[in-house]
């Protein structure tokens, strides 16, 4: 063995896994709906069904289909964040950059998007924050229609009113 | 509701691993880059290609290193008649167990053969190197026949 050459220690042993995945119903018809720039759930055709976004076909809770469409308005509240400092590989925002769980106004559950043009210390649970779009030409079946989530100026939402508030706010 | 359109799109996960080799696959692809077989010496005498940290029977840790040749006889193969992405050949191929000369157990590489007739068990290979050697097994590029 030639002394004057380093030794091999490490080797790149990468794993790429290539899928090709398809939507779904639900899924799908709510990607259809953000394309149009509407947020939107769905409910079991009851009354007082809880809202799910994004719908997954069936409600979690007794598995019974979600057959009912709902609009949600685009402003929300943060149920729970997180600042995150560590790059991300492949990713190309740029850290620090705040992930947080948002409850759309009219649905039950949370969602996962981000939040920007904030001041990342003075993000908190209960902050009431609206949806900023991309220019409408460039609306496409996804998410990433939502650039990130801004604040604005109304009340904070107690923590026990986070996911019941209803399509129109906090006056609803 | 409508039934919306089918909505499908490609994804693609990766791993980007690094792993450590250890002192003795280290050496083993140390001497790949250099153009060069090893095998190590188990406490039985046998030659064990790709070396091995320890004795597959008693355990003990293993240490001498020995040379071995870049030609070999084939075990056993199996022949890929439609070869995938992942594999090192584009065209059909076999994988086979070849024991090198030196080497008293078979490790297993891939044979280029231009038809599943012309390879057969017992056939002598070579090792063909790779243009540009990094210091991994596709250093050697596959083996041919002689």
């Amino acid at each position: 063995m030639s002394e004057e050459q380093e030794v091999v220690t490490v080797v790149n042993a990468p794993v790429y896994l290539q899928y090709n995945f398809t939507a779904g119903a639900a899924p799908a018809r709510f990607l259809a709906q953000l394309k149009k720039g509407k947020l939107t759930g769905q409910r079991r055709a009851e009354p007082e069904a809880p809202v799910y976004s994004p719908p997954r076909g069936s409600c979690p809770a007794s598995g019974r289909p979600t057959e009912q469409e709902v609009e949600l308005s685009d402003k929300a509240t943060v149920q729970s964040f997180t600042i995150v400092y560590i790059p991300i590989p492949g990713n190309v925002i740029e850290p620090p950059f705040v992930v947080a769980n948002l409850v759309a106004d009219g649905a039950n559950i949370s969602f996962i998007h981000l939040m920007s043009d904030c001041d990342n210390s003075e993000v908190h649970i209960g902050q009431r924050v609206q949806a900023v779009w991309k220019p409408e030409e460039e609306w496409d079946y996804s998410m990433d229609n939502i650039k990130y989530f801004k604040p604005i100026d109304e009340p904070d939402v107690p923590v026990e009113k986070i996911g019941k508030l209803s399509v129109t706010g906090q006056e609803g | 509701m409508s039934q919306p359109e089918v909505l499908n799109q490609a994804f693609e996960l990766g791993y980007t691993y690094t792993r450590s080799t250890g002192p003795v696959i280290g050496r083993f692809f140390t001497e790949l880059r250099n153009r060069n077989i090893v095998g190590i010496k188990a406490s039985d005498g046998r030659v064990v290609v790709p070396p091995m940290e320890y004795d597959p029977d008693t355990a003990e840790e293993l240490s001498e290193f020995v040379a071995v040749g870049q030609q070999g006889e084939i075990v056993s193969f199996a022949w890929v008649k439609e070869p995938r992405a992942a594999h090192p050949m584009d065209v059909p191929f076999a994988w086979a167990m070849i024991k090198l000369d030196g080497a008293d157990v078979a490790m297993v590489h891939c044979v280029a053969a231009a038809s599943e007739d012309a390879i057969a068990t017992g056939a002598r290979v070579q090792a063909v190197w790779a243009d540009e050697t990094i210091g991994y097994i596709t250093d050697i590029r596959c083996f041919k026949l002689v």
